[in-house]
């Protein structure tokens, strides 16, 4: 083996040099975000199937500050994941066509958000319709 | 001799991540308004809204089940295929391991959250 140490450039923290790819790495990690919110959802199933007892321990857990403020920053990741990925949409889907001309990816992201924003308020309605 | 070609389990793991991401961007910030902060203090949703009869009924139900099993599902398939293909970025030259580790998450709150949901009755 060579006992030489050739110099290699240290690539730590090179996304923090331009602000693409800042924001790259901020959109890539709310997949940590969405991840723990599935991770609280396991659990509170878990603790559904284990019966009321149980259930109601979860739901009194949920009511802890601390719990208030992991999903006030959960929301915040959510949302921001919601905002990226139909802001990348243009570039992941094929190409619409409409009228011959390709559709604009402005137009596309603004659609697809306005459809989020309803599907969101839809569910609610549809909790609250449940609810009573 | 014809030459057998290994097909690729990519679009499989490609097609789950879409799907959870898709799935997450749509209704994942409503779910947490709703179950952590909405129903935990008391605020717009009427008392009782995920009381233990009606979130097993709601389990119960076709609909809702697949609802609750999509959500933790697909979210989580979403997620470590995102976490995955980012470890490079971080300088992570993943693996075998890495990628065991990250689908196995996925798969095993998969199988999880399945037995539950099955075992709860229709």
């Amino acid at each position: 083996m060579s006992k030489r140490k050739p110099y290699v450039r240290s690539m730590d923290g090179w996304w923090k040099k331009n602000p693409y790819f800042v924001e790259y790495m901020i959109h890539e990690s709310t997949a940590l975000f969405v991840a723990a919110y599935a991770f609280i959802l396991l659990v509170g199933v878990v603790r559904l199937g284990q019966g009321e007892a149980a259930w109601n321990t979860w739901l009194e857990a949920l009511k802890s500050p601390l719990s208030i403020v992991c999903h006030l920053v959960l929301l915040a990741g959510a949302i921001y994941h919601t905002y990226s990925w139909f802001k990348i949409l243009p570039i992941t889907m094929p190409p619409v066509i409409v009228g011959g001309k390709k559709l604009a990816p402005e137009v596309l992201t603004g659609s697809a958000l306005v459809v989020a924003v309803a599907a969101g308020l839809a569910l609610l309605g549809l909790v609250w319709r449940i609810a009573l | 001799m014809t030459k057998i070609r290994k097909r690729s389990n990519a679009p499989i793991f490609w097609g789950l991540f879409g799907a959870g991401g898709m799935l997450s961007a749509l209704f994942v910030p409503m779910m947490i308004f709703i179950t952590g902060i909405a129903i935990p203090l008391g605020f717009l949703l009427p008392a009782g809204t995920m009381s233990y009869p009606k979130m097993l009924a709601f389990a119960q139900n076709f609909i809702g089940k697949g609802f609750i099993f999509a959500i933790i599902s697909l979210s989580l398939w979403f997620a470590v295929h995102r976490v995955y293909h980012s470890l490079h970025e971080f300088g992570i030259h993943a693996g075998f391991g890495a990628k065991l580790l990250c689908y196995g998450i996925a798969f095993v709150s998969t199988v999880v959250s399945a037995f539950v949901l099955l075992g709860l009755g229709f």
